[in-house]
């Protein structure tokens, strides 16, 4: 089925109380899809199109303060509206569901794929996954609630995948029954709530005599929400078979150089993997799956040993460089024997990057950096 | 009672700096704010309410002999009450300073 | 006549405060002594979403809170739609059974500025899609909170800091934004306006909207002595005056048809108003007199669309 459908289903299938969204594309075909099962009758949530994305994620808000399951999708300019309400969902700590089907920011307009989009909101405060297909974007539906509504985490969780190139293709997708949902994932029960039992004050306001404690509580719960994502995986797998952790390898255990990608291009870059094995070369992959909160020793642990880091980014911080290398170097600085990091930004608005184009970067990048250039950073591509 | 803000640790905030006790903000003094202060003339007072409905700091509460009576702990001396009190038994004075 | 039923009647109302004192609200602030009265009008079962502004502040400095019922902050602009949140969930939660049934109510409260301007879209969403909550505009007619800056509420002629008197120009050059009649064009069943000077007035109207099943709105007009210049003592005489100048008409929207709640055999002259208020000290005679004109037009619409039961 068509992976927004999947992702669709996979948020029935979690009982979620209040969905409200506003069409962008590539988004529109989850919501489309959510609003006909509500139709139909054969979801019980209230779910409606609201005025705009900001307003989408400020109800999720509202919602998720008075103890409902809350989801919201988006891309993009949407995304970019709604940033404000991102940093403050974090900070309230309230539990909640975003996909993102990635696309670039204007300007130029364009409704193609990269990160630029959920680059802008790296530093909110919430939970982010990067899926490569969609069985991914499925499973970890189910996996994001657990873990967001989990009492040692509550942080709202993104799922970014990649718009167009994963939301509208059609895959084989496995679909989890009903009752092993609904044991994975029991009905969520808020640590605190709004509601005239308990009055609780919500969203108060702090001096700078308070504030630093308040970033500090957060930045260390997010931080240690890392065994419980660890731990929801895990549990999610001896469920469905499916395992995942915050960083995978392939085929990097003696290799010299490693691409380092992150989304629905770490599959294309397998395959060019296994082609330049074929030819002889030392080569792996790294994927990147937790974006939020950065695996830094698990990255660690898979790229230390490699000569060279061919890192694709798919996202610039214009001015600077690409933000997956900026992670990558700050991770790997601290140690004695580190890598070269080579980056490119290829993918840019939903050009291919086919497997061709990850053999002539690995190409490139090696012979760059056998010339002394440690430190490369190129747009892959661009014509002149 | 809930201790300044200023002696917070961050492992004592609650989850989400939710505030689990409502109205603790009545432990604050706005009293201290005010320059004059009511006093009441209860041979001229009517016990109609007006100083304690129109009070926007709910500086006023019912004593047993039925009158409303200013808490100077909250009073931040607007004068709203000696201003609408129909009988003008409320008068503003200057507060003295405490020697 | 109604000061004369506020006299008799204030004893009626709860002596329970949701509001509690030790708020760090102006003295005199007529926007504090609103908030209490919808407090007290709608009593315990009640969420509140509240907007950025004054309010906001001055109730919750962590860890400390004025509230004693729920309450919750968001951002600026989003207090409709935050609403719209809180009210579909408890919506869902009792239908699918997971709280139990009981009568809440949803309160969304915002200044002018999170009202009229940016709070505006948030405002027309929820009221198009029919949530069943109520909103109440507490309209101190400028962004207080940030240091007096002008809002579209701002009343013409106004001094504040970014509509200033200077060489140039002369306070607001626009007029207020009508936004009851914004409200009352989305076809809800209620709107109305109120103000803390009649007190009785105000909290009938709010414990009325509160009722009402689908969305209501209420516009109260709060003095600020801070903004508007004024001394504290007279925030309840300036609201009275506000209305018996037919500035701010006191009046309800029900389902369609309007009504006047006060009606005076003559309007006050608008200078009794307007010479209280260190905003205003600017204006000269014929200012005065073209403001006034327009007062009384806007006052004559009002009570034709009464008489018509439009």
């Amino acid at each position: 089925m068509e992976v927004s459908i999947a992702a669709a289903e996979a948020v029935k299938q979690a009982n979620v109380d209040v969905i409200s969204a506003y069409p962008i594309t590539p988004q529109t075909h989850i919501v489309e899809h959510l609003s006909e099962l509500v139709a139909n009758g054969e979801f019980d949530a209230e779910f409606f199109c609201v005025e705009s994305e900001h307003s989408a994620l400020s109800v999720c808000v509202g919602a998720a303060a008075t103890g409902a399951r809350t989801f919201t999708c988006t891309s993009s300019q949407g995304l970019a509206l709604m940033s404000e309400i991102t940093y403050i969902a974090s900070g309230l700590r309230l539990p909640m569901l975003m996909i993102i089907a990635n696309r670039t920011i204007s300007s130029p307009l364009s409704i193609w794929n990269d990160h630029s989009d959920t680059m802008s909101i790296r530093d909110c405060g919430w939970i982010q996954f990067f899926v490569e297909n969609g069985q991914e974007v499925y499973d970890h539906v189910f996996a994001a609630y657990r873990l967001a509504e989990d009492r040692n985490v509550l942080f709202p969780v993104i799922i970014n995948m990649d718009g167009f190139i994963l939301s509208h293709v059609i895959e084989p997708i496995e679909m989890i029954k009903q009752e092993k949902v609904d044991q994975f994932l029991p009905p969520y029960q808020p640590l605190h709530r709004l509601h005239p039992d308990r009055p609780v004050t919500m969203g108060a306001f702090a001096l700078p005599s308070i504030f630093a404690e308040t970033k500090k509580a957060q930045e260390e719960a997010l931080r240690s929400s890392m065994p419980k994502i660890i731990e929801t995986w895990k549990a999610f797998g001896d469920m469905t078979g499916r395992y995942y952790h915050p960083v995978e390898t392939y085929k990097t255990e003696d290799a010299d150089t490693l691409l380092v990608t992150m989304g629905s291009c770490s599959e294309t870059a397998s395959v060019a993997v296994d082609k330049m094995r074929e030819e002889g070369r030392s080569v792996g992959l790294v994927k990147i799956r937790l974006w939020r909160p950065f695996p830094f020793d698990d990255l660690k642990k898979a790229a230390l040993h490699a000569k060279q880091l061919v890192v694709i980014d798919r996202a610039i911080s214009v001015g600077a460089c690409g933000p997956v290398a900026s992670e990558v170097k700050a991770a790997l600085y601290g140690s004695d024997q580190r890598p070269s990091v080579y980056n490119f930004v290829a993918g840019i608005s939903g050009r291919d990057v086919t497997p061709s184009d990850f053999v002539k970067m690995v190409d490139k990048a090696e012979i760059e950096i056998e010339e002394g250039n440690k430190e490369g950073f190129e747009i892959y591509g661009v014509r002149g | 009672m809930t201790k300044p803000e200023s002696e917070w640790t961050w492992k004592e905030l609650p989850v989400g700096n939710v505030v689990l006790e409502p109205g603790n903000a009545s432990q604050y003094r706005t009293g201290d704010w005010k320059t004059l202060k009511p006093i009441l003339n209860k041979d001229l007072c009517i016990h109609c309410g007006l100083c304690y409905i129109y009070c926007p700091d709910m500086a006023y509460n019912l004593s047993e002999e039925n009158y409303f009576i200013a808490d100077l702990f909250y009073c931040k001396g607007c004068g709203i009450c000696a201003k609408e009190c129909p009988t003008g038994a409320i008068t503003m004075v200057l507060e003295e300073e405490e020697k | 006549m109604t000061e004369n039923l506020n006299v008799f009647a204030v004893r009626t109302l709860t002596q329970k405060e949701y509001f509690a004192p030790g708020h760090r609200s102006c003295q005199g602030c007529a926007e504090a002594l609103a908030v209490r009265l919808v407090a007290k009008a709608l009593g315990r079962n009640v969420i509140i979403a509240n907007a950025t502004g004054c309010m906001e502040i001055v109730s919750s400095p962590l860890p400390y809170t004025s509230w004693r019922v729920p309450w919750f902050h968001v951002a600026f602009e989003n207090t409709a739609a935050v609403a719209s949140g809180i009210e579909s969930a408890l919506k869902v939660l009792m239908r699918k059974g997971r709280i139990p049934h009981k009568k809440i109510i949803t309160l969304a409260m915002a200044g002018d500025g999170g009202t009229a301007d940016i709070g505006l879209q948030a405002l027309s969403g929820a009221l198009e899609r029919g949530h069943n909550f109520l909103y109440i505009c507490t309209d101190n007619e400028a962004y207080m909170n940030t240091g007096i800056q002008r809002s579209s509420s701002t009343p013409f002629g106004a001094s504040t800091t970014t509509s200033p008197v200077g060489r140039v120009q002369m306070g607001q050059i626009t007029w207020k934004k009508n936004m009851p009649a914004i409200a009352a064009a989305h076809n809800i069943p209620y709107v109305a306006t109120a103000c803390p000077s009649y007190p009785i007035d105000l909290v009938q109207k709010v414990k009325k909207a509160g009722d009402i099943e689908g969305p209501a709105y209420v516009h109260i007009l709060s003095v600020c002595p801070t903004g508007w210049r004024s001394a504290p003592e007279l925030s309840i005489k300036l609201g009275r005056l506000a209305v018996e100048t037919g500035i701010f008409p006191l009046y309800e929207v029900e389902r369609g048809q309007y009504r006047l709640n006060i009606d005076f055999p003559k309007l006050k002259p608008i200078k009794e108003y307007i010479k209280l208020q260190g905003r205003f000290r600017h204006l000269t005679d014929d200012v005065i007199g073209e403001i006034e004109k327009r007062v009384h037009r806007e006052y004559e619409q009002l009570k034709e669309k009464a008489s018509k039961g439009v």
